[in-house]
């Protein structure tokens, strides 16, 4: 019986007001399984950063509903929902945002800082995650002397040191060229899905369409169906 | 927290360039605040060496007397109705002015003269060569060894001058508390020996020294003084009136809040501006950190530890500068007026606590605004 990580239903959300009013998601719903590797595919403006905003409960949907695991976030308190993000959720930012004066180590490690624990622990963890990515004899250098594929590996690092259930990707492979963002993908199918987590990614290269396992098409703010990958 | 706290450590000192800037812009605020307050406080302390090298409790004067150096002659008879005061436990003349000493190759040199009651010698200097009764010897003068001796030809027991035609002997060698604001060698002499030998006006004692029976009398003895047309005032009022006079009347205090505000417009423009751009140069970085999780009261705890890291150390360094510059001067230059007070160092504190508060406020205002949605969207 597979189990839903992420359930969004009747998702609607706008910007601006009267004249200047924009629709980002017109009633948008779906549904995400542990195991899975969903893609959100789509032109830009059409909606897929405001999607993934809703659904890691960063930005307030105008009306719908989004489950995590069955946990309704948007009832959440700012706190509360704080916390589950950094509980429950990973991401992988696409310019990575990794902290240039701060070790590899260091930067993949914040989550666990974040969450208290002690640094020293912190770092030996993160490190752990270093060579899960295969960057642990880079632990010790600043992100600036690694190259792009590394930098998001770092970044990849950090989002899974917390051990999220649900990992969020945005446009992962937008920095990295093309070779080397196929890699990444593979990298993150073999390793980093697994049974007892969900990874969405949002993205419009399609060279890496290969590693989904479901892709959601959007456009004009409402999901026009899915397909599965041809992996 | 302390992980948290050591994250923002991290963040704001691997960022040599930036915090090198922010520390030069509190530690020069400071130093300038500093040494300008020092050299102030110096300079008032050294205005009121004689009020305190004498250390006499309850001084009455002439009521037009600013500055303990600008003493204005009283008749014989204040002495005598001061002494009949109820109150008093003794009251003693004393005599301070100034002179010019001719020295042994020929030159002049200005000295200020005290003379001490000649019973009493009350407010006496510790000798530290001499004996202080040798004070009464023919032409007996002590000289006071600071930054000044050598101006006398860094006399010694038996060392000869003149005085207004008159022979001076050196009897002993003094140590005072302070030194004199106007680089002049002092002599101390008996009173009766001093208004002998230096010409003077009409009324000879500048001040009557009283010793009160208790604490509580000074005020009884200040109506009683009052009412004959002098004040009385005590060591504390004494000196703070000499420095209003030059806080208030010689340009000097509004100099040195012309200097604080120039200190702490060169602190706030140079510390705030390089930490509104250190905080805008990792502004998404922060919104990363509140996307994965991070509370804004993390946030501003981080914020308000940077601010607060780089104002301490900054002030830290700013005092040491401040005492390394002092100690160099007063090295080069015994009659350095400089000194460090904890009123300095509280207004520099202060101007410094502010700085942080102005800068991490803006700083916390930005990063609080900032959306994580902002960062997703590129």
């Amino acid at each position: 019986m597979p189990r839903i990580a992420i359930q969004a239903s009747g998702l609607v959300k706008w910007f601006g007001e009267g004249e200047a009013k924009t629709m980002a998601l017109r009633e948008v719903s779906l549904e995400a399984q542990f195991g899975e590797m969903v893609y959100v595919v789509g032109p830009s403006g059409s909606g897929k950063t405001t999607l993934l905003s809703v659904l890691t409960g960063i930005l307030k949907p105008n009306a719908g509903k989004v489950l995590l695991e069955g946990s309704d976030i948007w009832g959440l308190s700012s706190d509360q929902l704080a916390d589950f993000r950094l509980g429950k959720i990973g991401f992988v930012f696409q310019d990575y945002h990794l902290f240039p004066r701060l070790t590899t180590a260091e930067n993949a490690a914040i989550p666990l800082i974040l969450k208290r624990k002690p640094w020293n622990e912190a770092i030996q963890e993160a490190v752990k995650y270093l060579d899960v990515v295969g960057l642990k004899n880079r632990a010790e250098l600043p992100p600036v002397k690694l190259s792009g594929g590394e930098q998001q590996r770092v970044a990849i690092a950090r989002a899974i040191a917390s051990q999220p259930d649900i990992l969020i990707m945005d446009e992962p492979t937008a920095s990295l060229d093309g070779d080397t963002g196929v890699a990444i993908l593979s990298f993150v199918q073999k390793n980093v899905l697994n049974k007892d987590r969900c990874i969405v990614v949002v993205t419009h290269d399609d060279r890496i369409y290969k590693f989904a396992t479901r892709i959601l098409n959007m456009e004009d703010g409402r999901l026009k169906g899915s397909e599965k990958s041809a992996a | 927290m302390k992980g948290i706290l050591k994250l923002a450590y991290k963040l704001l000192v691997n960022d040599k360039a930036k915090f090198s800037a922010l520390l030069i812009g509190i530690t020069f605020a400071v130093f300038l605040m500093m040494f300008v307050t020092s050299m102030f406080s110096g300079v008032l302390m050294h205005a009121s060496s004689t009020i305190l090298n004498i250390g006499a409790p309850l001084w009455v004067m002439d009521p037009a007397v600013e500055t303990v150096s600008n003493s204005i002659g009283m008749p014989d008879y204040v002495l005598d109705a001061v002494r009949s005061m109820q109150g008093v436990k003794y009251a003693v003349p004393l005599y301070s002015g100034g002179a010019l000493v001719k020295l042994r190759d020929g030159t002049y040199q200005s000295v200020t003269v005290i003379g001490l009651d000649d019973t009493s010698l009350y407010g006496r200097p510790e000798l530290t060569a001499g004996k202080i009764q040798d004070i009464y010897a023919e032409n007996g003068f002590i000289v006071v060894h600071d930054a000044e001796f050598s101006k006398l030809e860094n006399p010694h027991l038996g060392s000869e001058f003149e005085l207004n035609d008159y022979r001076g002997v050196i009897v002993g060698i003094a140590k005072v508390a302070t030194s004199g604001l106007y680089g002049l060698p002092t002599l101390y002499t008996t009173y009766e020996r001093a208004i002998q030998y230096i010409p003077n006006p009409r009324y000879t004692i500048s001040y009557v020294l009283v010793e009160p029976k208790s604490e509580s009398d000074i005020p009884r003895i200040k109506k009683q003084v009052e009412a004959l047309g002098y004040r009385a005032r005590t060591k504390e009022e004494f000196m703070q009136r000499t420095a209003d006079f030059f806080v208030y009347q010689t340009g000097g205090g509004t100099n040195m809040l012309i200097m604080m505000l120039i200190s702490f417009i060169v602190g706030l423009s140079l510390s705030g501006q390089t930490f509104y751009t250190f905080i805008l140069e990792n502004l998404e970085r922060f919104g990363a950190l509140k996307a994965i999780g991070e509370k804004s009261r993390d946030l501003v705890a981080m914020i308000l530890f940077q601010a607060t890291f780089t104002a301490f150390t900054g002030f830290g360094l700013g005092i040491g500068m401040c005492v390394l510059s002092i100690v160099l001067a007063k090295a080069r230059l015994p009659s350095y007026a400089a000194m460090i007070t904890f009123s300095n160092l509280a207004i520099s504190f202060g101007m410094v606590v502010v700085i942080a508060g102005v800068s991490s406020y803006v700083a916390i205002r930005r990063v609080l605004r900032i959306e994580p949605f902002d960062i997703f969207r590129g």
